[in-house]
């Protein structure tokens, strides 16, 4: 399933890597619930937020010029990060 | 007092250590005190921070190996660790604590890398302690965009037959990549097998030793 | 894209995907007993919920770019578990300032300022 993942700039402790924002992917695998570090970060109660492993093409990130057009990145992605559409 | 014999006693009658001959900094000023300030307060114990720096001493990729060495020769082991590599470790005797472990499988047509590009998050708990470059800047940041570049630096050079997967342990994974066996080792033993792994190689940055 | 990049885009200096061009550095060092300690008091304050690895890394983050640029792995992390120790109670300010400058009238070198704690 392809997802888009949020074009968002906050500031602070969030695990979305910047170089995926705004960027296509499609779903590798269902990962499950964990405690959302954004409040774990600043000992606030902390919610269970569902985690998945996004897989992107590397030419999706990087635009023209990559090494192998095969070559890809998988990263955890929480779900609130992933655009509704 | 002589200084760099490890055999010879400091003042406290302890051997001494090199590293300890160093004039005190601030940053090791405060871990003491904040040492002692927790085993006063009785939040730990000197005997539990020994214990904690034993069993971290512990991991070593060696442990990896085993897990890696297992499942060339134990299909049935194999297919457990991709399920679930967490409980596979586990099996070994290797306690990976609350970790998520996932294994990553080379094949002819995948090599796989691991990094995390927003710290230094590695598989610690299996393989000890990361290396420094996996921790500084060039490589997190560099191995996302060129792959191949960095890898190369690292003496890997991969066809374009293959394609690299890179892991970016962004969130509560984390990652071992299981290397393909090398080509005529048919007849070796499992700790024969596991000596030609290494640690590199269950990073992704390298392959394991030719016979 | 049209999105005014400076208005709306600020990349934080740790999250370092994409970013720099310098070849690799292959050199490794042993650990140092007291970086081994800094790990360990870091498994044991959050083993013990003092905090978790997600503050670590916060404190860490916020330390600044400077930080990462002047300062070693563990010096870094020992100043992000004090701060996340003092934030999550465990001792004060005072104590610290007290123990630090105690620790410090023992003597010269690390070996010397460290007395082994009889239990």
């Amino acid at each position: 399933m392809k997802v888009k993942i949020k074009n968002l700039f906050p500031p602070g402790h969030v695990r979305t890597p910047s170089y995926l924002r705004g960027k296509v992917g499609e779903i590798e695998r269902d990962l499950g619930y964990f405690s959302n570090p954004e409040q774990l970060a600043y000992d606030l109660p902390a919610a269970k937020v569902k985690l998945y492993r996004v897989r992107f093409a590397m030419s999706e990130i990087w635009g023209g010029e990559v090494e192998c057009a095969t070559d890809t990145v998988d990263a955890e992605i929480y779900e609130h990060w992933i655009q509704k559409d | 007092m002589p200084h760099d014999h490890e055999n010879h006693l400091s003042s406290s009658g302890h051997p001494y250590r090199k590293d300890q001959d160093k004039p005190l900094t601030y940053w090791q000023n405060m871990e003491i005190a904040v040492r002692e300030i927790l085993i006063q307060k009785r939040i730990t114990s000197n005997s539990e921070v020994h214990q904690t720096i034993n069993d971290m001493d512990n991991r070593s990729p060696a442990n990896g190996a085993k897990v890696v060495a297992r499942a060339w020769t134990d299909q049935e082991y194999k297919k457990r660790l991709l399920n679930d590599a967490s409980e596979a470790s586990r099996e070994l005797g290797f306690d990976i604590g609350a970790l998520k472990l996932i294994a990553l499988e080379n094949t002819e047509e995948i090599h796989n890398v691991v990094v995390c590009t927003l710290c230094s998050c590695y598989p610690r708990n299996l393989l000890g302690l990361p290396p420094d470059w996996y921790k500084q800047r060039s490589y997190r940041s560099r191995i996302v965009k060129f792959p191949r570049k960095v890898l190369k630096e690292f003496g890997l050079q991969l066809s374009k037959d293959i394609s690299i997967r890179v892991h970016d342990s962004t969130a509560d994974m984390r990652y071992i990549v299981l290397p393909l066996r090398p080509k005529a080792t048919e007849s070796f033993s499992v700790v024969e097998l596991e000596a030609l792994v290494t640690r590199d190689s269950m990073i992704g940055v390298g392959l394991p030793k030719p016979i | 894209m049209d999105r005014d990049l400076d208005k709306d885009v600020k990349v934080r200096w740790h999250d370092m995907g994409g970013k720099n061009t310098d070849p690799i550095q292959l050199t490794e060092h042993d650990f140092e007993l007291w970086e081994k300690r800094v790990d360990a008091l870091m498994v044991l304050s959050s083993n013990k919920g003092y905090f978790t690895v997600d503050g670590l890394r916060r404190v860490l983050e916020d330390m600044g770019e400077e930080a990462y640029k002047e300062m070693t792995y563990y010096e870094r992390w020992i100043s992000s578990i004090n701060q996340n120790l003092i934030e999550a109670g465990a001792y004060n300010l005072q104590e610290l300032g007290e123990k630090m400058a105690e620790v410090a009238k023992r003597g010269e070198t690390y070996g010397e300022c460290n007395i082994e704690i009889i239990e």
